[in-house]
C-alpha cells in the first residue's frame, strides 16, 4: 500500500478536521478526493505530505510512519495545494533550476519537464508574476515533474487551467502514473475528475468513505 | 531522467541555491537599492535636520548609523520571507524534504550581503553627513565590526523572520520581537563605531572588546538559528 490510514484524527486550528479517517491507497491508482468545502480534504493531502501532526490512529504513507516520523516521507511525495509554490520575480526557467539545484535534478530533467507543461517556447524567460493563473499552474506541475515524486497530493489542481491545460494536465497524470507514480487529488469538477480517477473518496464530517 | 525524489544534495548545494535565489530576486526587484536605501538615507537626514548640531552628530554617528540599519533591517527581513510565503515556496521548501538548517544559511547569507551593501553607504553617509573622521586603524576595527554585527544580525533576523513568517500580523509582531533581542547589538556596535570614528574622544583599542560581544552574539544565533529554524519553519 502507498497510503495506509486507520482511524486518524488530525487537529486543525483546535478542530478535528480529519475525525478517524480509514482508507488505503494502491500504487498506481489514481484517486479522486470529492466532498464539500470544509469536509477535510485539504487536511487529508497535508497530513499525507507529512506537514500535520497526526494525533490519534495509525498512518502508513510509502512505507513511512507518520505517527512516529512524519518528516521521511516529505521528498518521496510532491504536494500542490493552493498556491503554486513558486518564486514571483523570477523567470520561470530560473523557478526549475532552483527547484532542480535543491534536489539535484539534471538540466535534461528540467528541460524535460518544461517540454512536458509547454513551458519550453519564449514562456521559459518570462517571469511568472507575468504568467496567468493556468500558465503558474503549469509551472508548478513541472517542478514536482522534476521532483520525480512516487506520490503527488494535489489540491485543486484543475483550477485556473483552461481547456487545453485541463487536458495536458489529465494527460501528464495518466503518464506519472504509467510511469508508476500514485496520485491523489481532490477536485469539484466531478465530471473531468471521474474520468480521471481509477477510483474515488468523499470525505466529509472528517471522514472518508468510498465512493 | 537520472534523478528521483528520494535523491539528497549536499547541505553546500542547498545553501548555495537558496542565497543565489534570494540574491536574483533582489537584483531582479531592486527593493533594497529603490526602497531600503533611500528609506534608510532618510532617516540619516532627519537625524542630522534632529540634532543639529556638528559636536552631537559627531559623538552619535556610530549608534545612528546602526539605528538605521536596524529600522531597515525590519524591511529586508520581512522582504525576504514575504516572497517565500506569498505563493507557498516556503511550504514546498518543507516538502522537499531538503535540510533546513541549510535554507538558515542561505537566507542568512544573503540577508547579511543585503546589509553590508546598505551598511557601506550609510557609514559613507555618516563621514559625508556627520564629519566624522577614520583612521587607518580605525577602519580595521570598523570592518570587523561591520562583519561580526551583520552576522549576528543577519543570524538572528533570519530565525525571527522564520518564526513570524506565517504569523498573522508579522509585519508588527517582527520589530516587537526582534528589538529587544538586537538590543546587544545595537551597543556593542555603536560602541564599538565609536571607538573607530573617535567620537567623544574614544580611542580605537576601546572598540575590540565589543567586537567579543558582537563575536559570541553572531555565533550563539547562528548555531541556535541553524537548530531552531526547522522546527519553527514547521510549526
Amino acid at each position: 500500500m502507498v497510503v495506509s490510514f486507520s482511524d486518524v484524527v488530525v487537529v486543525y486550528d483546535n478542530f478535528p478536521a480529519l475525525a478517524g479517517a480509514t482508507f488505503e491507497i494502491s500504487r498506481g491508482e489514481i484517486v479522486l478526493l470529492q466532498g464539500p468545502n470544509g469536509a477535510g480534504k485539504t487536511t487529508l493531502l497535508r497530513a499525507c505530505a507529512g506537514l500535520l501532526p497526526i494525533a490519534r490512529g495509525s498512518a502508513t504513507v510509502l512505507s513511512c510512519d507518520l505517527i512516529n516520523d512524519r518528516y521521511s516521507v516529505r521528498n518521496k511525495v510532491g504536494l500542490l495545494g493552493h498556491a503554486n509554490g513558486l518564486f514571483h520575480d523570477l523567470t520561470v526557467e530560473e523557478n526549475m533550476s532552483f527547484w532542480s539545484r535543491l534536489i539535484g535534478a539534471s538540466n535534461q530533467d528540467v528541460k524535460t519537464a518544461m517540454q512536458i507543461m509547454g513551458l519550453s517556447d519564449r514562456l521559459s524567460a518570462t517571469r511568472v508574476a507575468n504568467l496567468s493563473a493556468g500558465q503558474k499552474r503549469r509551472c508548478a506541475l513541472a517542478t514536482l515533474i522534476v521532483r520525480r515524486a512516487q506520490l503527488w497530493l494535489l489540491d485543486e489542481p484543475h483550477a485556473g487551467l483552461d481547456t487545453q491545460g485541463r487536458d495536458e494536465l489529465d494527460k501528464t497524470l495518466r503518464a506519472a502514473r504509467e510511469a508508476g507514480a500514485t496520485v491523489v487529488f481532490a477536485s469539484h469538477e466531478i465530471d473531468r475528475a471521474r474520468n480521471l480517477a481509477t477510483r474515488s473518496l468523499t470525505v466529509a464530517g472528517g471522514l472518508v468513505t468510498e465512493s | 531522467m537520472k534523478s528521483d525524489s528520494s535523491t539528497r544534495v549536499s547541505r553546500g548545494k542547498v545553501v548555495t541555491a537558496v542565497f543565489l535565489k534570494d540574491i536574483q530576486i533582489e537584483l531582479r526587484s531592486r527593493v533594497v537599492t529603490n526602497q531600503v536605501l533611500p528609506f534608510a538615507g532618510l532617516v540619516m537626514v532627519m537625524f542630522a535636520f534632529a540634532l543639529d548640531n556638528d559636536d552631537v552628530l559627531q559623538r552619535v554617528a556610530g549608534g545612528l548609523v546602526w539605528l538605521a540599519t536596524l529600522f531597515s533591517l525590519f524591511i529586508i527581513v520581512q522582504r525576504s520571507f514575504a516572497i517565500d510565503t506569498a505563493d507557498g515556496a516556503l511550504d514546498s521548501l518543507r516538502v522537499a524534504g531538503i535540510d533546513l538548517s541549510a535554507v538558515f544559511f542561505g537566507k542568512a547569507i544573503a540577508l547579511a550581503i543585503k546589509l553590508i551593501a546598505l551598511e557601506i553607504v550609510l557609514i559613507c553617509g555618516a563621514v559625508l553627513l556627520y564629519r566624522v573622521d577614520v583612521s587607518a586603524t580605525g577602519l580595521v576595527l570598523l570592518v570587523t565590526c561591520v562583519i561580526c554585527a551583520t552576522s549576528g544580525l543577519a543570524f538572528v533576523g533570519t530565525l525571527y523572520g522564520g518564526l513570524t513568517a506565517g504569523a498573522k500580523g508579522r509585519e508588527t509582531l517582527l520589530p516587537l520581537l526582534l528589538l529587544p533581542v538586537v538590543a546587544p547589538v545595537l551597543i556593542a556596535a555603536t560602541r564599538a563605531t565609536e571607538a573607530a570614528f573617535g567620537s567623544g574622544g574614544a580611542q580605537t583599542s576601546e572598540g575590540w572588546a565589543w567586537i567579543g560581544l558582537l563575536a559570541v552574539f553572531a555565533a550563539v544565533f547562528g548555531v541556535g538559528g541553524s537548530l531552531a529554524f526547522g522546527s519553527l519553519i514547521d510549526e
